[in-house]
């Protein structure tokens, strides 16, 4: 325990519906230890800096498999962090969200090791595959570092998806959990990408923002959870069917998307917009 | 049963000999290494597996069942010897079985052929490829060894053939490819990484090949333990101090200032895990480890 843990997070922590050996890792590498380390900065940045409110907690599922499916906002993760705080943060049923890390982090040192701790492995089908069957929480991003190299003129418009997703969350008869994430975008707005410095470090994309370092502007965020959907099959069905049921999930994060747009005032707004639970003036 | 085993000399090997002589089975080895205070119930013959008295035992002692544990590593023998041994060994063992009616074999390898690379998922399933002599030319031979006895399966369908893809073992013996890597104080890491390891006792090791020659097993299966641990707590565990090398200066230190030998591609397997699915083998056999990570660690830490 450590000055600078935070005690909300370290008691959810304790409470993840997850195994952990005499060591305090999981069997794919996950540590208690360095979630605390990890979750405890980025609590602060939730509740002070970034000022996320989330909505739809409830539809997060105490225990069990799902598949959370998210938009890309603001291209330096900011939107994945949020999100996979919010999890944390969420007393009722805390849950760890483990991400699909992407192939150039996971050959990196010190890189593959952080994302190994925090339970963000490579992403493999075959991983998305052992993380639900070990009835964990996955989180993809479907529309991938095209969309999260979204420009701010192309704002919360959904690019293309990948079929990968559904046809794991077929697979493994996992309910898929649409979410929206709303602010990345004004908190990062990207006005152009530098694509000779992109072909040097070997990454998909640099970008540049107004503020010109890689940090978020303090632009208040809000996290859409929608109902929990689920689709009849196995995952080898053809490619208009899997198309099919993406357009469902595409829809109704585009709905979450619109309510949570059209809630706010003002699209850099700096205060935190009320919660669901809280009462008062807006 | 009369049981023959290739290798009986080795770590594991002798264990395994124990193990089916206290359950009543009868134990013939072959060894170019001498085991002298062999024990009673064992009949060993010393002798090279690829020579004519190999062949004489399988022609007068007639095993019902061979376990394949003659082979070499990098550590002791080099490229060509391990190939003639490895794999040269294997097929000869196979033939003889098939020549004399032998009905079951199983050879003992290892998870290490599965290969250690950055994009490859964890825990490899029986179905996946042994990758590993791509990138870690020292492991091709026991790859090719361990896709050769696999391929015994069609060739010789009569034989009951098992390939045990076993994992690292720790215990009192103070032997195997991990215990040699932890062998001196300081254990080279590579700066930056701290991947997955899986390692099982010793005596558990032995329990689970014992398990597959009683439960005759056929086919192709992973054996592991207790839930793999990172790199830094084996090395932490077992009470040696990790000390962080950065990768490109890494096969320099190999060797020199109290670290261990180890070829150069073995890199790959400091930085990347290879973790394996033991599914088939639990269904098959039963098997449940009776010592943990951290009994298996802190016991080779104190012996």
């Amino acid at each position: 325990m450590s000055l600078f843990d935070d005690k909300q997070v370290r008691l959810n922590v304790d409470r993840l519906p997850i195994e952990f050996d005499d060591y305090g890792f999981d069997r794919f590498g996950l540590s208690k230890k360095a979630l605390i380390r990890a979750y405890s900065p980025m609590a602060y940045f939730y509740r002070h800096y970034l000022k996320v409110t989330a909505f739809g907690m409830e539809f997060i599922p105490q225990e069990g498999r799902a598949l959370i499916v998210a938009n890309h906002s603001g291209g330096i993760g900011a939107d994945a962090a949020m999100i996979f705080t919010s999890l944390i943060l969420n007393d009722e049923a805390p849950r760890l969200g483990q991400g699909m890390a992407e192939y150039f982090l996971t050959r990196s040192p010190f890189a593959s090791v952080a994302l190994g701790r925090l339970g963000h492995l490579t992403g493999l089908p075959e991983h998305g595959e052992q993380l639900l069957d070990d009835e964990r929480l996955v989180i993809v991003f479907p529309e991938g570092a095209r969309g999260a190299g979204k420009l701010y003129k192309d704002r919360y418009k959904l690019v293309r998806f990948g079929t990968g997703f559904m046809r794991l969350a077929l697979k493994t008869g996992s309910p898929i959990i649409p979410c929206a994430f709303i602010g990345g975008e004004e908190a990062f707005p990207q006005l152009f990408h530098i694509k000779w410095l992109a072909k040097l470090l070997n990454g998909p994309f640099v970008p540049v923002a107004p503020q010109l370092i890689f940090f978020p502007l303090p632009v208040a965020c809000q996290v859409y959870y929608g109902s929990p959907m689920s689709f009849e099959g196995d995952g080898s069905e053809p490619d208009h069917i899997i198309e099919e049921y993406i357009d469902q999930v595409r829809d109704s994060m585009e709905r979450l998307i619109s309510t949570g747009l059209d809630a706010r005032p003002r699209s850099f707004m700096f205060e935190k917009m009320r919660g669901p639970e809280e009462d008062g003036p807006p | 049963m009369k049981i023959l085993i290739t290798g009986i000399s080795g770590t594991l090997a002798r264990g395994v000999a124990y193990r089916l002589v206290q359950r009543g089975h009868k134990v013939i080895g072959i060894d170019r290494r001498p085991w002298p205070d062999v024990p009673e119930g064992v009949e060993m013959h010393q002798a090279d597996i690829r020579k004519r008295p190999a062949e004489d035992v399988f022609r007068t002692a007639r095993p019902d069942a061979l376990v394949h544990m003659a082979t070499v590593t990098h550590f002791t023998t080099s490229t060509e010897e391990r190939y003639r041994i490895n794999l040269g060994g294997t097929r000869k063992l196979f033939e003889y079985c098939h020549e004399y009616g032998v009905g079951q074999a199983v050879f003992v390898g290892r998870h290490t052929v599965y290969g250690a690379t950055p994009d490859s998922p964890l825990y490899h399933t029986e179905d996946e490829p042994p990758l590993a002599g791509a990138a870690f030319k020292e492991l091709a031979d026991l790859v090719a060894a361990d896709l050769y006895a696999g391929s015994a399966l069609w060739r010789w369908p009569e034989i009951d053939t098992a390939v045990l893809r076993l994992c690292y073992f720790l215990g009192p013996s103070r032997g195997g490819t991990l215990a040699g890597f932890l062998s001196k104080n300081r254990v080279p890491m590579v700066m930056g990484f701290d991947p997955l390891y899986q390692l099982m006792h010793e005596w558990d090791a032995e329990e689970a090949i014992t398990l597959a020659v009683e439960k005759q097993l056929r086919g192709v299966f992973n054996v592991a333990g207790p839930p793999p641990v990172p790199l830094s707590t084996v090395v932490s565990a077992t009470g040696k101090r990790g000390i962080p090398i950065p990768g490109p200066l890494y096969s320099t230190v190999l060797g020199r200032f109290g670290f261990p030998y180890l070829p150069n591609d073995a890199i790959a397997h400091v930085k990347y895990p290879i973790v394996i699915d033991t599914k088939a083998f639990v269904e098959a056999t039963d098997f449940e480890p009776r010592y943990s990570a951290k009994q298996t660690m802190e016991g080779f830490r104190w012996n």
